[in-house]
């Protein structure tokens, strides 16, 4: 025999105002299994809740229905309460009287009423609720960083500096991602390389790291603490163990007309390459698709010249199979295409270019050691034309409709780089708005303004002209002074929006992540849980959770890791009891309800069964495992003969439910 | 056709190919045939039929033959193996256990149609040229062979077997045809009309189960009807329209999964036409989610277990023409 | 079906919600103390994709006027895929309810979000106001249960 307590809270005047609870604990007190029903002031203070546990000790509790808030509010106040005076956890049930009643309606009679027919549909329930224990499950304490950028390196870092292994994967032969091509940065001016190198040789040094260069994952199995993940090793065509980075092939190497991508294809590299001196790990790759050797069997220059034998010209793609507890993805951007955007000529004139090849154009690494060329006549530029927002705030479906964010701040660094190396260049810098919230960020903007005097116009740039001259027209609107201007430029830069790679999306269907429209990782609440993914064990660093300039990033890697560590640190995780479960007398194993489940948490068992002729037979039967199942029920329903449950909301609760309200 | 027939089964059962056969043999009356298991050339020769009224798909009793020792042969008309590659791909069968015969499809006769021509006493049935000749124990009579077609064999929607190991005779081809007529009749009356159309309808049912345990999609090991857990357990029936949630929930279950083999509405002693229900989820299905056929393969998503992020919402069914 | 006392009939509209948005929706209309009738009695289900229709086809049974079932918007759901299962279980459901001559208008699917208060409350009320019009459900209903 069930004995129910219920326990009316008048949440101040909140609830007493509009509901009579002194009827409403008279009226609950009479339906059947009902012991004990008592209203109090605020039932989630502290002398609220020893009531409850006392009354739940007194009266030998079995079932508990709170009249108050919305669960979302208390629930589990009230499960911790009840767990401490002995009493199941999900034994609890709330009715909503706050939110879904005092607070909506005026009237008291009615609202009284409902609060009635809202505690019996609880009582209905808690009737039927049964005790559930949280199941445990282990974690391997190991973690698996996805993109090998500053912010799947700070993450890696922070992991293995709290005593835990760390896996990066890049899919590059080298990590350093994007802060690697960059020259300077905000608003310090300090040199990106500067910062970045030590830290990826740190990372490199460091034991409990292991760098997984030139590699992808290609699948993902398994949950929070337990993934097995399949990383494919793409083949370099070099042994890695012997390799020492001494370069010597990359100078040997015959052909050299291959488009140098890390310096944005401004200059060649050779089919034989290592990225950029300070590379990690400095190994040589082989690129299959411009090698003679490889092609055509004729060459092997590079072997010869490898005084360690490092060369392996039939060397295969290799799967490894890892099992990591937490993977954090760190796949970053990257700068949106400019195919669609003809009428600012890229692609039309060399010398209208990106910023990130503008980057490449001023870095003392690049193409032109550091002396700010035109690239088409190689002449030094008089008149530059920075364009904003191209491609960003979009509402076309040929851009993006989110502001990228860094853009604001990396035009300011460049127009106040270029005015400080060669003063007698004049910098137009056309906005739609300038951006600049973030500590120091104003400042810096202003100094470009004010110390180094460029030339902030509000307007957008209508079209980009090159002229048979060699100069470039820019023709564009001054909004403030409400004029048409025409600029004869030497160069043209354009600020692109920028966008999550694009390995991204099959990743997040590999992880069962979410994404936004946009393709950016969701995170699991936008401001309290913004560095988690709303998957278990799933965490998101940088920018493919959004636009984030270099400290941010920096910011988020850590706080990543830190919640990644947060989980390593436990040698088991507790899961969720309110998951499905299949009734194995009653499955037909017909996979339907396999086909629904988002988490891939079903799977199928061949089970003996004992007959009533006491001959055995073997069906096939569903099996959840609860530590993957998030209980969103998808399955219960798509199960025709009903053996799926779930529990917490099982069939016969609902309908409990449904029946005590419509009685 | 049954001489062939019995010679093939003979023939599989001597060379050990198949260690039993799922047909058909004659009940009480001529025309009373019932699905049978046969394990030797002689109850073959003695009892094996294969006529005009050999309508019932004998696939479902492949979810149990199919699991016992040696393999079991049977004879599918096209519209069976339909049903037979919906339970492979539900698992419900061993198909590797399974050796299909396909045989030529319908269009096999309803008795209840000639009896309602006033017909009694009958002891056998004969088809001359599309005339019945039909001996009764009051003499002959004859009536035209298609005014006693089942509606589901006059509705013929395929003539070609989806999945055999081999066939006898030639192999036919899927037909337009003209099923979702009735549904259609349906739509396009008012909301009271249907109302009234099902209430006279399902207020015949006498909650017998024989649509339910005729259904190849009904095989489900514990009905959800006779789970007490599910909260709609089986109650007594009662002449009240409450016995269309029986049915409702029977449609919804089978939704996407009925190969509308019509096996529910033949066997129906009421009569009830409970496969417009069936036709109706089809033709919504078809029309909202794109053409599905259940059990033309063993591998495609059924609908109710896909979606796509563009699908129409529910309210499309507001949105509708009639009231 | 709850009579007052001038008579005008009370419809009594049974509202699913999934936990994460319109739960959250409902609690937020509470919140901004935006009115709705006291008619409407909310279960909270983890999902819209719980849903099972015997509980939609129950609660009309057991006297319910109107049923609505409230889950995220598509492509927002807390557990990826629920709603686009739900939208199309509840699309059947709801087509199948019509043909058999059950009013269309007492059955609803709607997509709210854990911000959209005012859409909830908004929401209920043209609900319950369309069943109100179309009174008593009297076509799918189990006599035997009801209150005399």
């Amino acid at each position: 025999m069930q004995r129910i307590g219920v326990f009316v809270c008048h949440c101040g005047t909140n609830i007493a105002a509009t509901v009579d609870v002194k009827t409403v604990a008279e009226t609950l007190g009479k339906e059947p299994g009902v012991v004990i029903s008592q209203d109090y002031q605020y039932m989630c203070s502290e002398s609220g809740q020893n009531l409850v546990k006392d009354a739940i000790k007194e009266h030998n509790l079995t079932g508990i229905v709170i009249c108050s808030c919305s669960p979302r509010m208390h629930e589990n106040t009230f499960r911790k309460a009840a767990a401490a005076a002995g009493l199941n956890p999900y034994l609890v049930e709330i009715a909503n009287i706050r939110e879904q009643c005092s607070w909506i309606h005026k009237e008291i009679a009615t609202a009284t009423e409902k609060a009635v027919i809202l505690g019996r549909a609880a009582i209905a329930k808690v009737h039927l609720n049964a005790p559930l224990t949280a199941g445990e499950s282990p974690v391997v304490k190991k973690a698996l960083v996805i993109g090998g950028g500053i912010a799947g390196i700070q993450t890696a870092l922070d992991i293995a500096e709290a005593g835990f292994d760390v896996d990066i994967v890049e899919k590059n032969p080298t990590i350093g991602g994007k802060m690697a091509q960059i020259d300077k940065t905000f608003p310090t001016l300090d040199c990106a390389a500067c910062i970045l190198t030590p830290k990826m040789v740190e990372a490199s040094q460091n034991e409990r790291i292991t760098i997984r260069s030139f590699s992808e994952v290609t699948d993902v199995k398994g949950f929070v603490g337990n993934f097995t993940v399949k990383i494919k090793k793409k083949a370099r065509y070099v042994d890695e163990t012997k390799c020492t980075g001494c370069g010597l092939c990359t100078e040997k190497c015959p052909m050299k007309k291959v488009p140098n991508e890390f310096n944005m294809g401004l200059d060649n590299r050779s089919a034989v390459y290592i990225p950029f001196a300070q590379a990690v790990p400095k190994v040589a790759t082989i690129d299959p698709n411009y090698c003679m050797m490889l092609k055509t069997g004729k060459c092997g220059v590079c072997s010869k010249v490898c005084s360690v034998g490092a060369i392996n010209y039939k060397q295969q793609d290799e799967i490894i199979e890892e099992k990591y507890g937490a993977i954090i993805v760190a796949t970053g951007f990257n700068p949106i295409s400019l195919d669609k955007y003809d009428e600012f000529a890229y692609g039309q004139s060399p010398d209208v270019v990106t910023s990130l090849e503008l980057e490449r154009l001023m870095n003392a690494a690049g193409p032109n050691g550091g002396t700010l060329l035109r690239p088409s006549d190689k002449t030094h530029p008089h008149t530059i034309v920075f364009v904003q927002c191209v491609g960003s705030r979009c509402d076309d479906s040929k851009g993006k409709p989110y502001c990228s964010k860094i853009c604001c701040m990396y035009t300011a660094k460049h127009a106040m780089l270029i005015r400080e190396k060669y003063p007698d260049t004049e910098v137009y810098v056309f906005y739609i708005d300038v951006r600049t919230p973030g500590k120091n960020f104003d400042e810096f903007y202003r100094r470009a303004v004010e110390q180094y005097n460029v030339h902030y116009i509000k307007g957008m740039v209508g079209k980009v002209t090159p002229k048979s001259d060699g100069k470039i027209d820019v023709q564009a609107s001054d909004l403030l002074a409400n004029e048409q201007l025409h600029i004869n430029a030497d160069m043209v830069v354009l600020a692109a929006a920028i966008e999550p790679d694009k390995t991204a999306r099959p990743l997040a269907t590999m992880l069962t992540t979410q994404m936004d429209t946009n393709d950016f990782f969701t995170e699991a609440h936008p401001k309290l849980r913004p560095v988690e993914s709303a998957t278990a064990g799933i965490f998101l660093s940088g920018a493919c959770q959004g636009p984030k300039d270099i400290p941010e990033t920096v910011a988020q890697a850590s706080a990543a890791a830190a919640k990644a560590i947060g989980l390593l640190c436990k040698n088991s995780i507790t899961c969720n009891p309110c998951v499905a479960h299949s009734n194995e007398l009653m499955c037909n194993g017909c996979s339907s309800c396999e086909k629904v489940c988002p988490y891939g948490a079903i799977t199928y068992i061949d089970k003996e069964f004992r007959m009533p002729d006491r001959t055995t037979k073997v069906r096939r039967v569903a099996s959840v495992n609860p530590a993957v199942c998030q209980g969103c029920g998808a399955c219960t329903v798509a199960c025709p003969s009903g053996a799926m449950d779930l529990n917490g909301f099982s069939n016969s609760q609902i309908m409990a439910e449904v029946d005590a309200i419509c009685k | 056709m049954q001489e062939a027939m019995i010679n093939k089964a003979k023939q599989l059962l001597a060379d050990g190919t198949v260690s039993r056969v799922i047909g058909w043999k004659r009940g009480e009356f001529a025309y009373d045939i019932t699905p049978a298991v046969f394990e030797t050339a002689e109850e073959l020769e003695k009892d094996f039929v294969f006529d005009d009224f050999t309508s019932a798909n004998v696939s479902k009793y492949l979810v149990k033959e199919s699991k016992k020792e040696g393999k079991v042969l049977v004879f599918l008309k096209p519209c069976d193996t339909y049903s037979l590659n919906q339970l492979t791909k539900e698992h419900r069968v061993d198909r590797d256990n399974i050796y299909v015969v396909g045989i030529p499809g319908g269009p096999k006769l309803d008795i209840e149609k000639i009896k309602a021509k006033g017909i009694t006493g009958i002891t056998s049935v004969k088809n001359d040229n599309f005339t019945l000749k039909i001996e009764t124990l009051y003499g002959e009579e004859t009536m035209p062979f298609y005014e006693a077609v089942l509606d589901k064999c006059a509705s013929c929607k395929s003539k070609k077997h989806v999945t055999y190991d081999e066939l006898i005779g030639e192999d036919g081809d899927t037909l337009e045809s003209n099923r979702f007529d009735m549904v259609e009749q349906l739509e396009n009356m008012t909301s009271q009309e249907r109302y009234d159309f099902w209430r006279s309808e399902l207020s015949k049912c006498i909650r017998c189960n024989a649509c339910r345990n005729v259904c190849p999609a009904c095989t489900c090991e514990n009905c959800v009807f006779d789970n007490p857990a599910s909260g709609i357990d089986n109650k007594a029936p009662a002449d009240s329209f409450e016995e269309n949630m029986f049915h409702i929930i029977r449609a919804f279950h089978v939704a996407g999964r009925c190969t509308d083999c019509g096996e529910c509405s033949r066997v129906c002693p009421q009569h009830i036409p409970l496969h417009l229900l069936n036709r109706k989820f089809i033709k919504d299905i078809n029309s909202l989610y794109g053409e599905y056929q259940a059990g033309a393969d063993t591998t495609s998503r059924a609908p109710l277990t896909d979606y796509t992020a563009d699908d129409c919402e529910a309210s499309i069914v507001h949105e509708r023409g009639v009231e | 079906m709850q009579v007052n006392d001038n008579k005008e009939f009370q419809p009594l509209i049974v509202a699913f919600c999934c936990n994460w948005c319109s739960y959250a929706g409902a609690d937020l209309s509470g919140t901004n103390r935006l009115n709705y009738p006291t008619n409407v009695k909310i279960i909270r289900v983890p999902c819209s994709c719980r849903v099972n229709p015997m509980f939609i086809l129950r609660a009309f049974q057991k006297g319910a006027d109107g049923v609505i079932l409230c889950g995220c918007h598509p492509g927002d759901c807390h557990y990826t895929s629920g709603n686009y299962f739900t939208r199309r279980r509840m699309t059947l459901l709801f087509s199948m309810l019509d043909f058999l001559g059950i009013e269309r208008d007492r059955t609803r699917v709607e997509w709210v979000s854990a911000a959209e208060g005012a859409k909830f409350a908004a929401t209920m009320n043209e609900f319950t106001e369309a069943v109100k019009k179309l009174g008593p459900n009297r076509r799918l209903e189990d006599l035997r249960c009801r209150k005399q």
